[in-house]
Order: structure tokens, then sequence, then C-alpha cells
């Protein structure tokens, strides 16, 4: 069988922070690229585009997902959220406050990734979210500008608020 | 301190921002992913340029075949070496200062000769970066493989082949400094310690690749270049010189940038090349390096081989060092700053904190066919550190005396300033007694020690190693400028009251993330009295602010902050004039605060800035006659007293051997540091917890592999090992406070302290761990491989 042309085009459907987009997407473009350039998404950063870096980690149907891992015709049919998504509906205001009362960024290359990443654990209710477990958790968003110590301590304080939070609620 | 015409210090100015730990103004946009980064930059008529890179260490080139590529989808333009150098000039990376160094001349595509594995010799543009990539598999290239030199330690031998054969052989710089008796001083010592160290290559990895978007609008004449670069103005520079436009020609904007550490100050082939495209054709061109690139083009930093032995008194008095660095720079030294400046700084700065009189140190620097190497984060500093600390440890364990105590019976003493170290730098002030001190305090040394002995008789192996250390900040003229590099150590500030009373400050330092932005606010704010969030803080655009040397070396703080803090009195002594003619009041009973002229011995409010904004801009007709406000004010700084600020610090590392598979477990790492005046707590331990990292990394996992060939076998983030969270330790920073009174703010450089003394920390304490096996380690990074070798396992 000939391969495919890897400029062809497919017909993708999603929801993306909360909207319901449609896109032409060639075959061999992986969802970062079609985010970034398509829909203008520049919160999603690509640091590697071979998974490992995280800048680009995006959530894909509620979980963290490296938009450089993905391609973009596996959007279809699914829920997309970028860091803007999640600013705007305001999930993450508590974290963002942390990490800008703590200084948890610097060129703030990495943040975008950071918080998707941080969200995830933070949405679990149930996770301990003691240092040892955020340091695990942020292990696959490489920061080069800080000492991770800073993130820690955001991620810490916001658990630990959110935490008390619904104690109190209880 | 300084005083104000206010007869205030800046510290006790009525609503100081200085000393505060007040967030960075600029953190809500990336904390929102709007950011503007190269790649977010929009261009109509954008496209995109790839490189074909050499595949060789060396070759020649013999034939490049595109008719095939030129037919490809979205293929706009193909251009060879040849082609592009009729539009950008080659350059050479020599400085005046440094007698005898020698490069050769460097073309922005490599024109019939490639030099190391991933040199551009070729470019394609195309409507997207995947067309163009498309196209370059479709290029054929004839090459005539050459030998290639990838051995430092061969480069010199007279079989191995000059790499430029004009130079004659592969030394590119060489030099000795001889201070005192050192023979003598090594006849004479009771104790003689000495080792080789070895450092590996190793890289930035900036977050966000090198990337520049180039524009040439000929209806105006004017190139836009979009750079994630620390230095617009030394960008703008070359720029103008090698494409042949006058300065008013060529804007470089350098919005945010996702880390640079230095690797974002040189000058890039690639991006040079992106450049000349954009004007041969006329339309905007776009590069951005992938992370596969970026490995192979990115300076490399920190190839070092050094040998070096220290003398010592039965006392424990450090008598002597005496060392030989030779490094490895790649095919060409880099332009402007050239790759002479790291050893350089090795000979300048091993064992700077100590106060011995005899010293002799050999640096060779030579060529080889792998990425050129340049300056990274703390340039040479973590060299020196490892060299003159790794020494002490070794002497201590030999004269049988606690490690903290040899250093501080060894330091310059707190009370001898300012005086000269032994390689002849001039040194202010520095702290390293109280810095030891506080350090000492801060990790409970003691006890620690008492833990590690109990855990080793349990068999848990653990060691505390410490490093003591000095860094080069606030660099003057004496770096580049003597040297006859075109690269601006003095800086400049320019303010701006506008109607409304806020402030607008235009600053040529710039922004990485380190917090620039921030700490000109805070120095603005408190200088002018106007609020910190109607500051507005303007870098990064050569159009728009005043020339300087943008951020390298630690300077942003010391150099850009001064500037800030005369041009916002500056702006004072203006506003308040004109207060004082409308109010008819002497100008020395007024002050600004809080936004507002206020009585400066009471307090009260005269008038508020609005007011008198909306007098001066729009009603300027009622003013009194003769009175003509200027709510601008510009100042520019440079150091003149010193060459350098030179801080100092020390830092401590614990970490836990594993004997059976060599893994090294950070447990702990502590730091006191001396930067002078400490602008923002939060902005300066993070940036220094953060450099601790980077030296983390270079200590133990970040290396550049090459074969024997000269290919680069790690050249991907799945490969090349990079800190993670999890294997980091939580750090504690602590501060000692010597300003400099060259400046009235009295601010050093914090920048490179962290990366300087973390990798001599954390080895010495993996040697420490060692100790009962009688094994140590010398060689960076300290993989567990090393770890097993040393022990005797494998
Ligand atoms: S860009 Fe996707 S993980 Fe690095
Ligand atoms: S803040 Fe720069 S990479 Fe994390």
């Amino acid at each position: 069988m000939a391969s495919e042309s890897p400029d062809r085009e497919h017909a993708v459907a999603f929801t993306l922070n909360g909207e319901a987009v449609r896109a032409r997407v060639p075959a061999r473009m992986h969802l970062g690229d079609l985010l970034r350039g398509t829909f203008g998404l520049t919160g999603v950063h690509l640091g590697c585009e071979h998974g490992v870096c995280g800048a680009c980690t995006i959530l894909v149907d509620g979980r963290a997902v490296r938009a450089c891992l993905m391609l973009g015709v596996q959007a279809d049919g699914a829920t997309v959220e970028t860091v803007e998504g999640l600013t705007e509906s305001g999930r993450i205001g508590d974290l963002q406050d942390a990490f800008h009362a703590r200084n948890a960024l610097q060129c703030g290359y990495c943040t975008p990734g950071m918080l998707v990443t941080a969200a995830e654990l933070l949405a679990d209710e149930t996770a301990a979210a003691s240092r040892e477990e955020i340091r695990a958790v942020i292990s696959g968003n490489y920061c080069r500008c800080t000492g991770y110590h800073a993130i820690v301590d955001a991620i810490a304080t916001t658990a630990e608020a959110r935490r008390n939070r619904r104690e109190t609620a209880e | 301190m300084s005083t104000d015409p206010g007869g205030l210090t800046f510290l006790d100015r009525p609503n100081s921002y200085i000393g505060r730990s007040v967030p960075r103004p600029n953190a809500r946009r990336l904390l929102e992913g709007r950011g503007t980064y190269v790649d977010d930059v929009p261009a109509a008529r954008l496209a995109h340029v790839a490189f074909l890179r050499s595949p060789h260490a060396h070759a020649r080139i013999l034939s490049i075949e595109t008719d095939a590529a030129r037919a490809m989808p979205g293929v706009i333009a193909i251009v060879t070496g040849p082609e592009l150098a009729r539009v950008c000039t080659p350059w050479i990376g020599v400085l005046g200062h440094f007698k005898g160094l020698r490069s050769a001349p460097q073309y922005a595509l490599a024109p019939e000769r490639v030099t190391w594995v991933g040199e551009p010799f070729c470019a394609v543009v195309a409507r997207s970066r995947a067309e163009a990539e498309d196209a370059l598999a479709a290029i054929e290239v004839a090459f005539e493989p050459l030998p290639a030199v990838v051995e430092m330690e061969t480069a010199l031998d007279p079989e191995t082949p000059a790499i430029h054969p004009d130079l004659g052989d592969n030394l590119a710089f060489e030099r000795v400094l001889d201070v005192g008796e050192v023979d003598a001083a090594f006849r004479d010592a009771a104790v003689v310690v000495e080792e080789t160290f070895r450092f590996g290559r190793h890289t930035g990895v900036c977050l966000e690749p090198r990337a520049i978007l180039a524009d040439w609008a000929p209806a105006d004449g004017l190139l836009t270049v979009h750079h994630s670069f620390q230095a617009p103005h030394m960008m703008q520079d070359i720029l103008c010189k090698h494409l042949s436009l006058h300065e008013g020609a060529v804007r470089v904007i350098c919005k945010d940038v996702g880390g640079s550490f230095g690797i974002k100050v040189h000058i890039y082939p690639d991006e040079m090349a992106t450049c000349a495209l954009a004007l041969m054709l006329k339309r905007p061109v776009k590069f951005v390096a992938d992370r596969l690139e970026s490995f192979q083009s990115d300076i490399h930093a920190r190839d070092h081989r050094v040998a070096a032995r220290m003398a010592f008194s039965a006392e424990g008095d450090i008598l002597a060092i005496d060392m030989d660095d030779l490094t490895g720079i790649g095919p060409y030294s880099v332009y402007p700053r050239t790759s002479a400046v790291e050893a350089n700084q090795v000979v300048n700065l091993t064992g700077g904190p100590y106060r011995h009189r005899h010293y002799r140190a050999r640096a060779r620097v030579v060529l080889q066919n792998k990425a050129p190497t340049c300056q990274y984060r703390a340039v040479g500093h973590p060299i020196a550190t490892m060299v003159a600390e790794g020494l002490v440890d070794l002497g201590a364990a030999r004269l049988g005396l606690d490690p903290l105590a040899l250093r501080e019976r060894n330091v310059i003493p707190d009370d001898a300033y300012p005086c000269a170290g032994v390689s002849g730098i001039k040194l202010e002030k520095l702290s390293h007694q109280a810095a030891l001190a506080k350090l000492k305090a801060m990790m409970g040394y003691d006890a620690l020690r008492a833990e590690q002995a109990v855990l080793r008789e349990q068999g848990v192996h653990r060691g505390i190693g410490l490093a003591a250390f000095i860094e080069i900040t606030n660099p003057s003229a004496a770096f580049y400028g003597v040297g006859g590099a075109r690269i601006s150590s003095q800086d400049g500030c320019t303010v701006r009251l506008d109607p409304q009373g806020g402030v607008v400050a235009a600053i040529s330092v710039t922004e990485q993330g380190q917090g620039t932005e921030g700490i000109i606010a805070q120095i603005v704010a408190t200088a002018t009295g106007v609020p910190m969030d109607k500051v507005r803080v303007v870098s990064g655009d050569t159009q728009a602010t005043p020339y300087g040397g943008g951020t390298w070396a630690s300077r942003g703080a010391g150099i850009g902050g001064e500037a800030a803090w005369q041009a916002g009195k500056a702006l004072r002594e203006n506003v308040v004039a004109v207060a004082g003619a409308i109010l008819q009041a002497d100008p020395r009973s007024l002050d600004m605060r809080d936004g507002a002229v206020v009585d400066a011995a009471t307090g009260a409010e005269r008038m508020t800035l609005a007011e008198l904004g909306r007098i001066v801009y729009f009603r300027p007709d009622t003013l009194p006659p003769g009175v003509q406000p200027e709510f601008v004010a510009t100042r520019h700084y440079v150091p003149k007293d010193y060459p350098f600020a030179f801080t100092n610090g020390v830092q401590a590392s614990y970490v836990e051997v594993d004997p059976q598979t060599g893994f090294v477990r950070l447990l702990k790492h502590w730091c006191v540091e001396d930067c002078g005046t400490v602008l923002n707590p939060l902005l300066v331990d993070e940036q220094i917890r953060g450099g601790i990292v980077q030296g983390i990394g270079g200590a133990l996992f970040e290396h550049c592999l090459y074969d024997a060939d000269g290919q680069l076998q790690n050249g991907s983030m799945a490969d090349y090992l990079v800190p993670m969270a999890c294997e980091m330790p939580d750090i504690e920073v602590a501060h000692v406070v010597s300003a400099t009174a060259s400046s009235e703010i009295g601010a050093k450089g914090a920048g490179e302290a962290g990366t300087a003394g973390a990798p001599a920390a954390v080895v010495n304490a993996i040697n420490d761990a060692l100790r009962p096996f009688g094994a140590r380690v010398s060689r960076q990074p300290v993989t567990p491989e090393v770890v097993l070798e040393a022990m005797g396992l494998i």
C-alpha cells in the first residue's frame, strides 16, 4: 500500500477550552502545533517536541498529556484544555496566585506545562501532595531557571489551602 | 550608604520597595500563557528556514545538488554558503587584550568546509518548517571527509593536523601567570596534595530554544529582528557591521526570553543567516531551533582538564597553588566575546577566597572538531572553585583538620579589604568569614558531622561537602571594551512621568526571567515616590530604550539598577522643582511620596502627581513664566572604581552515596551569598537556587558525549540528562550584605553564585562519603559508573 502523504488533511472536531472547534489538520501535525498555529494558543510551549520536557502539557479529557506526543487528528472528539482555558475558567486561579507570590517562575517557559501538571495533581482530592509527592509528579516537567524549590512550595501551599477549604466546608 | 537630596538613604525613604519581597509585575502574564516569545510573534507572509547541518566533524564540501529540493512544495529559496557570503561578511572571534588569541574567519553558512557535526552550510526557506525540512532531505551533498581533531589532549601534538591550516597548529590561546616563589613554597611545604580534575562538556538547554524572526521592510529601510537574546544593542551593532547596514536600519526586539544563561548572548551562524535571508528575500523569515539542533549548535562549555597541586604548612596554612588547565573550544573562538574567556577566568579565580601569595597557573585553549564552546552561566567559576576546594579538602584530610576550620583559617579576613587577590584581581569588600560563620550555624554543622559519624557506623554513607567561592559581577569596560569588542558595559534608564502620575521606565538591561523588570520597577518606584503598580518598565527594544549592554555577567541589578536609581532621582528633582514653582514653595521642602508631592518635613500632601501632570501636559499656559517642565530624565551608569564587583559565598551539600550502585542522593543544600544590597530577596533566592541546580546538573548529570569521530552521542533530551525536581534537594539560602561603595544602591550580582559553587560542594560531599572506602572521584559528571569505578568495583 502506498503510504499516505504526510500533508493529507483530515477534518477534526473537538472541544477546546469550552468551545466547539473544527479544523483541517495535516496527518503529521502534532497537537501542539495545531493549538499554537491554528488556534493561536501561545500558552502551549514547545521545548523539545520529543516528549521529555513537559512544556507542552495540556489536559485532554481531564488528563495531563504532552501536546507534542499526540497528533492533531487524535484530538477528534476530545475535550482539550490549555493554560488559557484553565485561566479563563478560574480553575487554577489559586495556584497561579501561589506561583506569583512565591516567584515560582522565572522565564515562564515551563510555567504553563508546570501549572497544568500541578492542576491535575491538585484535582485529585485524595492525593496527599507531600513535598516528595509533588517533586515526583512534576518530574516530567523540566525547569531550567528556578531551583524547583519555589514551585514545590507554591504547589504545596495551594494543596494545603484547598484541603483547609474542603475541611471547613464539611 | 547613599543619601538622596531629602537626606534619606534609599532604605529609609517612605514607601521604599528596596529589600522587599514584592512579586514581579510581569509574572502574571507568563502565568496565564500570555508571554510573547519569538515564536509567538505574528508576521504576515512569514517564511520559515531550516538548515542543512554537517553530518561530519570535519569535511570538505565537494558539491551541493539542490534541483530536486527546489521543486518541492512550499520551497521559496535554497541558499548555499558562497551565495550567503555575498550578503553577510564573515567574522573572527578574537579580543585585543587576550594577547595571541587566534581564530579563523567564520561564515554564516560554511562555504567550503564544515568543522563540527551540526555546522550549518545550506539553508532552505519554505512556507512552513515542515516543508523546509522535507526539502532538506532531498538535497544531495558530496563531502570529502577530513581528519577530525576530537581529543583536546592530543590536539597540540605535532602529528595532529591543524583545523585551520593557516594558523599552523591548534593552539588558540595560552596564558601563564606566575606570582611569588611557587617552587620554593612547594619545596618547603609540610604537605602537598595533588589531583587531576576533569570537567565534562555540557550545554545550556534553555527551555525555549534559540529563536529569531527577521523582517526586512525595504520601503522603511528597516530590518526588524525579534530575537530570543540577552544583548539587543550588541546584536544590532553586529547585524549592521556584517550586513552593511547603518545603525538606524536595524531594530532588535527581545520580548520574553525563555531562559538564556549566556547561551543567548553569542553570535550564531544560523541566526545571522536568517537575518541575511530576510534581506535577500525581502520578507519575514523565522528560525526556531528544534531541540536536536540545539544540542548540536548551541554553545557548549566547561570542557576542561586541570592538573593542580596545593602546598600547606604543618599548621594548615595554604602556601601555594600550581595548576595547568587545558580546554577544548571547538573549531572557532565564538564571536564577539571569544571562547578564551572561560580559561582566563579559571586562571583569575582559582583559590580566589584564600590569602596565599604563591600562585602559578597555565591555561591552554585548543581547537577541536566539536561544537564551539563559549560562555555559559558562571564562566570558569565552577572549574576554579572545584580545583581549589577539591585540593583544600584533600589537604584537610592529610592534615587531619576539619574542612570548615581549614577554610576559616585560610580565607582572606573580612577586615583585610580592599586588597588584591593573588592573581592580581582587585577586591573591594568580601565577607568570607561572616559567610562561613553563617553557613555553619544555618546547617548545624557540628550536629550534622555527629549524625554522619553515627550513620557511618550503621553502614549509611553520607558526606558533607563545602565550597567557598568568589564571583565576578558588574563588569566594567575592562571585560570587552578594552579588547576592541563593541559590547556596552554602560547602561541607561529613561524615566518619564505621565499625566495621570504613572511612570514609564525604559531600561537597557534585559529580562529573561531573573526579574529585571521587577527590580527596576522597585527602584524607580522608590526613587520617584510613585507606587510600584503605576510604574511600567520597558526593556529589550533597541528603538525604545537607552543604549546598553543587556544582561550578562550578573550586571542587571548592579549596573542597570543604579542607572534606574539615578534616573528616578533626577526625575524627582525635576518634578519637585516644577511643583515648587506652582506651589510657591522651596523645592527642597518638597518630596514625592505615594503618588503625590508632599511637604518633606510633615508628609502632608501638597498636590497629587495627577494634578501636576494635568497642569504640565494640558495647561502649560498656566505655569509661571520661565518654567519649562522636563518630566523625562535619563541617566547612565558604568562602574569605574573597580574593573568588577567581586562577590563571595559559600555552599554546602549533604549527600548519601549507595556503595552498591554508586547512586548519589542529594539530601540538602545550603548557600550563603553576599551580593551586596539585596533588592528583592524573593527573586534573589530563587535565582541562586536555579543556579545551584544548574551547577548540580554539571556535577552529576549533564555531559555532551562525543565518539572518537566527533559525533555527538546524546543530542536529545531523552539522552542528555538535566536535573528534574525529584532528584533535587530543598535548598536553603541566606545572605551577608557587603554593599559596594561604587554605586549608591550598592548592589552586586547574584546570577553566577549558585552555579559557581554547587559542583564543588556536591563533589566534595561525595568524596567525604567515600572516605571510608579510600576512594575519591575527580571527574564530572559524577555518574554512578564514575563512583563505582573509583571504588574499584568496576
Ligand atoms: S515539547 Fe512536548 S514534552 Fe517537550
Ligand atoms: S521558569 Fe524558565 S524554564 Fe521554568
